[in-house]
């Protein structure tokens, strides 16, 4: 059995644990014994981003030791992947990567009968080259109606305090973001990354816009 | 930073976009390309690690193939040796071949206040200069006016009447502009693309001809070059000639490519300088990860490939280097921490312009980098730092922030264009105790 430790990251853990609870679920019914290292906090990556190097140290040196011992380290998250695999030597992969890439599944035996767009984000495009596991494995679920999203490959403003420090640019990036969700479509936005969600999703809400945001995992759970 | 006018973005959006499908094209085409970036990323690292030898070399080559080389610190010793050489041949006007590095220093000015009047010849910077406007962009530098723009602008300035607004017709006005300039002026001035140290052959890359033009009809020729711009041989222009015009025009080779070595008797100048620029370089160059940014080779392919750029224009950059190069250059000509810190957080680091850098020029880590060594205070994440130094802490914190959710505590910046998402009732640490 593999033994696969999640590294849940602090944004999921505090504010989407749906999306953790998927990935646990998902993992187990993949065969996966899964486990949950509670030392683990953050992976310093909104730190280094802002320039604080010494406290994004920090917290990536407490994670070899967190997350010792496993097959593999899982995280719902392409962007807390990208940067724990840049500063430590932990056999780390975002949930689609591992899924088609380690378990080399495409089919995980889900079904969800609604229209889907999906957005890859820009770690998952051009820090890790997830390439189209993402979308294999949405193809490979049952009922869903995979529909393309116009300019995917665009970011979507969010950016981390990028969102909060240049909000008109990052507000003008969603915006052109949300047309082409909206053009879909679709009944859900997914991706697979929650920090992106949470940028898409707030503004899909605040235009009133009939489109939820589900991270991957809850889908491929379902 | 600012975000730009409805007009501007637009016009950027369809620019950016019509050069990054013509890129793409021309870039799938060649098979080795990943391999060409690779090798062009080490030939600038290797010129780098020994700019100081190389220079020398180049110095002695161009001596020795009868041209001066010149020194200079700074934006004022260039203009002043520039100036000097134009006094000397008591030169009033002078032509110019589009060149950054003029821009960066401010030369037609300073040439303007020795009362010589230096003309900008390709078409873009020539549209500047009759309008008294700066580039916005590395490739093309007026890619923020429009051709009615322009052609009111050429109708006034240069006293054509009955223009109209078509492309030839705009041309062959500043065409009629310019030809007798470039036959009456008796000193051209360029910048350049590359110096061989190997054996002294500067070298200018462009589309219009005017920059051929600018560098073989005057009788004297002056070149101011960044120091580096210098490569160490020959054979390294095989990697960059292939890399530029793809990455930049989107074009398989350059309408023009301009190669000097020296002068040569009885053809082009018969005289000829190069000024070599340090202007904040050797700043640059001393800092181990930043000094990747000296590797540019100005194909403003980055400037196509940046969301933000495209939203806020060249000109929120504050320099003749706009774009993701210009947010990680800028600062460090100028130091770190300084008036530019704010540049490297201009990006949401999608990593859109490492992609398509001709150099892998990874800009997403030079930005990060040169966030770090401004030193920002940050003291809400300094706390949240510190709170995620353990589980029970972070525990603690998790509690605090869904209370503040939960109680509609606003956050202005987010809460502007986005609704915040609801507090979950458990986090995922308090569903996984309670259920294993």
């Amino acid at each position: 059995m593999v033994r696969v430790a999640l590294l849940v990251t602090c944004l999921v853990d505090t504010l989407f644990p749906q999306a953790g609870i998927a990935t646990v679920r998902l993992l187990e019914r993949l065969g996966c014994e899964v486990a949950f290292p509670d030392g683990q906090t953050c992976c310093g990556q909104m730190h280094r981003n802002s320039g604080l190097l010494n406290e994004g140290r920090a917290l990536a040196a407490r994670l070899p030791e967190v997350f010792a011992g496993y097959d593999a380290v899982v995280a719902p998250s392409a962007s807390c992947a990208a940067t724990v695999r840049e500063t430590t030597d932990l056999r780390v992969f975002e949930l689609s990567e591992f899924l088609v890439g380690e378990l080399g599944v495409e089919d995980v035996g889900a079904s969800f009968p609604h229209r889907v767009t999906y957005h890859p984000t820009c770690h998952s495009l051009r820090a890790l080259h997830v390439g189209d596991a993402p979308l294999r494995l949405l193809r490979a679920v049952r009922g869903l109606d995979l529909v393309e999203l116009p300019d995917a490959h665009e970011c979507c403003g969010f950016g981390g305090t990028f969102a909060v420090k240049n909000a008109d640019i990052s507000l003008a990036m969603l915006a052109d973001k949300l047309r082409n969700v909206r053009a879909t479509e679709a009944e859900v936005c997914t991706a697979a990354d929650c920090s992106c969600l949470m940028h898409i999703g707030g503004g899909l809400r605040r235009t009133g816009a009939p489109v939820r945001t589900m991270h991957l995992a809850e889908i491929l759970q379902s | 930073m600012r975000i730009g006018e409805p007009q501007l973005r637009d016009n950027l959006h369809v620019a950016t976009r019509t050069i990054r499908a013509k890129r793409a094209e021309v870039v799938a085409e060649v098979e080795d390309w990943e391999a060409l970036r690779e090798a062009g990323r080490a030939i600038k690292a290797d010129a780098m690690r020994r700019l100081d030898a190389l220079l020398s070399e180049l110095e002695e080559a161009v001596t020795a193939a009868g041209g001066h080389v010149h020194w200079a610190r700074d934006a004022a010793e260039a203009n002043a040796v520039v100036g000097d050489i134009v006094a000397g041949h008591g030169a009033r006007e002078v032509v110019k071949v589009k060149s950054l590095t003029t821009d960066e220093i401010g030369l037609n000015a300073a040439l303007g206040e020795r009362g010589v009047e230096a003309l900008e010849t390709d078409l873009a910077e020539l549209i500047l200069q009759l309008s008294d406007d700066w580039p916005s962009h590395i490739l093309v530098p007026a890619i923020h006016r429009n051709r009615r723009e322009i052609r009111d602008l050429f109708a006034r300035e240069l006293g054509v009447e009955g223009l109209g607004d078509d492309p030839e017709e705009l041309t062959d006005a500043a065409r009629r502009h310019l030809r007798q300039a470039f036959l009456r002026a008796p000193v051209g001035i360029s910048g350049a693309n590359f110096a061989i140290a190997e054996t002294g052959t500067v070298g200018v890359v462009e589309s219009e001809g005017n920059g051929r033009m600018c560098t073989t009809l005057p009788p004297v020729l002056v070149t101011v070059m960044g120091i580096e711009k210098a490569l160490p041989a020959w054979r390294d222009l095989e990697v960059f000639l292939q890399l530029l015009p793809r990455s930049s025009t989107g074009e398989r080779m350059n309408p023009y490519t301009s190669l000097w070595t020296g002068v040569t008797e009885g053809d082009g100048p018969g005289e000829f300088h190069l000024v070599l620029l340090d202007n904040g370089r050797t700043r640059v160059l001393a800092d181990e990860v930043g000094r990747d940014a000296l590797h540019c080779i100005r194909c403003s392919a980055c400037l196509n490939a940046c969301p933000v750029y495209a939203r806020v224009g060249g000109h929120a950059y504050r320099s003749v280097y706009p774009g993701p190069i210009g947010a990680v250059l800028t600062p460090q000509l100028h130091g770190v921490p300084g008036e530019y810190d704010d540049l490297p957080w201009a990006s949401s680091l999608c990593g859109a312009c490492y992609e398509v850098c001709p150099v892998k020029i990874d800009i997403p880590s030079l930005l990060v980098h040169l966030r770090g060594r401004a030193e920002p205070s940050e003291p809400a994440l300094r706390v949240m730092g510190w709170a995620m130094e353990g589980p029970r802490r972070f525990a603690a914190a998790q509690k605090a922030g869904a209370l503040a959710l939960r109680a509609g505590v606003p956050l202005p910046p987010w809460t502007k264009g986005r609704d915040l998402p609801a507090a979950p009732k458990e986090t995922f640490r308090e569903w996984w105790r309670r259920t294993r």
